[in-house]
């Protein structure tokens, strides 16, 4: 009886193997995706010039006490082109501000890219060395972060926002962080 | 011109992998980093050396001491400051997976979520060299255990049948 079931061994083996392979290859998973590390930690402490001198810089302490969306954006990036009217939408329907960060753009490019688009952004800070865009881990542009209210990080995405995923995934989290 | 066709529709699938990226944003930043080596021989191979340990979080299957991207000059630059700031490899090691996690990491950390990708090889080669212990002895004491010589009556009725009686045998003329 014990020798019987030691030939089963090797089925067992194989559906371990199978098991992980399955989790492994299975289409709905993108290997390439990057897991966030900032999850559920605080926000990383930064400190930028803005593009408009009269709002005094932007530093993690603007985001202090309220459901936040940080946008990290570049007057270089057509992708942020597309997802720039979600964010006026985002920041109106779900009553958020809406920080944008603007990754290694000349000052002058980001003025001319936000005067052609308008502005969603309740600020606007110039990362202009990429420094505080790799304290918050970003790949690339854009990515999109949200913080609830004491400043940790809940969200991030790492591509451009579409509509779809505004009324499904990012919608439904900010009220649920309000 | 067949093979000036074969090489145009080449580097057309080619220019469409490469726009089929994970990350949106390719186009180049208006500013650029650009690598700043390190003025001590030592410390700038200590710190290329560990550049290679480290995975650049754009193209992913490079290490930042391959990588043309952008951000991965901004991460040669850090590895650089650090070395030259006299932190451990350890210290940069930390300082980076703290933003980019353990994928940023080549070489995967021995952890909790990578105790199988460590250990199975081990756990099998374990469970082969066993298996492989167990048949050899099995098959050992099989040797030593033949089967009982032919009895008598045994040994006689063959004959009989091999000789005696072609007709019942196994057919033979």
């Amino acid at each position: 009886m014990k020798k019987r079931l030691l030939y089963l061994l090797p089925i067992v083996l194989l559906g371990l193997f199978a098991a992980i392979a399955w989790i492994g290859l299975s289409p709905s998973r993108d290997p390439s995706a990057l897991p966030s590390a900032l999850i559920g930690k605080p926000v990383p402490s930064f400190k930028l010039t803005t593009l408009d001198p009269a709002s005094g810089g932007l530093s993690q302490q603007d985001f202090a006490g309220k459901v936040t969306v940080v946008n990290f954006f570049a007057s270089w990036c057509v992708p942020c082109k597309a997802e720039h009217p979600l964010l006026f939408q985002l920041g109106k329907d779900y009553n958020v501000p809406v920080y944008g960060i603007a990754f290694q753009d000349q000052t002058a490019d980001t003025a001319r890219y936000i005067q052609e688009m308008g502005s969603p952004y309740t600020k606007i800070g110039l990362d202009q060395n990429g420094r505080t865009a790799i304290d918050f881990g970003i790949t690339g542009v854009p990515e999109t972060f949200i913080l609830d209210k004491n400043g940790i990080v809940r969200y991030r995405l790492a591509m451009p926002i579409d509509a779809d995923r505004l009324a499904g995934e990012i919608g439904p989290l900010l009220k649920s962080l309000q | 011109m067949t093979l000036r066709a074969v090489l145009l529709v080449l580097l057309l699938l080619g220019m469409a992998t490469a726009l089929d990226g994970a990350h949106p944003a390719r186009a180049d930043p208006t500013i650029r980093t650009a690598d700043q080596p390190l003025a001590d021989p030592t410390l700038e191979a200590k710190a290329r050396a560990l550049m290679r340990e480290i995975r650049c979080v754009v193209c992913q299957s490079q290490s930042i001491d391959e990588s043309d991207a952008d951000i991965a000059a901004n991460l040669r630059n850090i590895v650089r400051e650090q070395i030259a700031a006299g932190k451990s490899e350890a210290q940069i090691r930390d300082y980076l997976t703290a933003r980019y996690g353990d994928f940023v990491l080549l070489k995967p950390p021995f952890n909790r979520s990578t105790l199988v990708l460590w250990l199975a090889p081990f756990a099998l080669a374990l469970i082969a060299l066993g298996a492989g212990v167990m048949t050899l002895r099995r098959s050992r004491s099989a040797g030593a255990k033949q089967p009982n010589d032919l009895s008598g009556t045994e040994r006689e009725r063959l004959n009989r049948l091999l000789v005696d009686d072609p007709e019942s045998g196994g057919g033979r003329p």
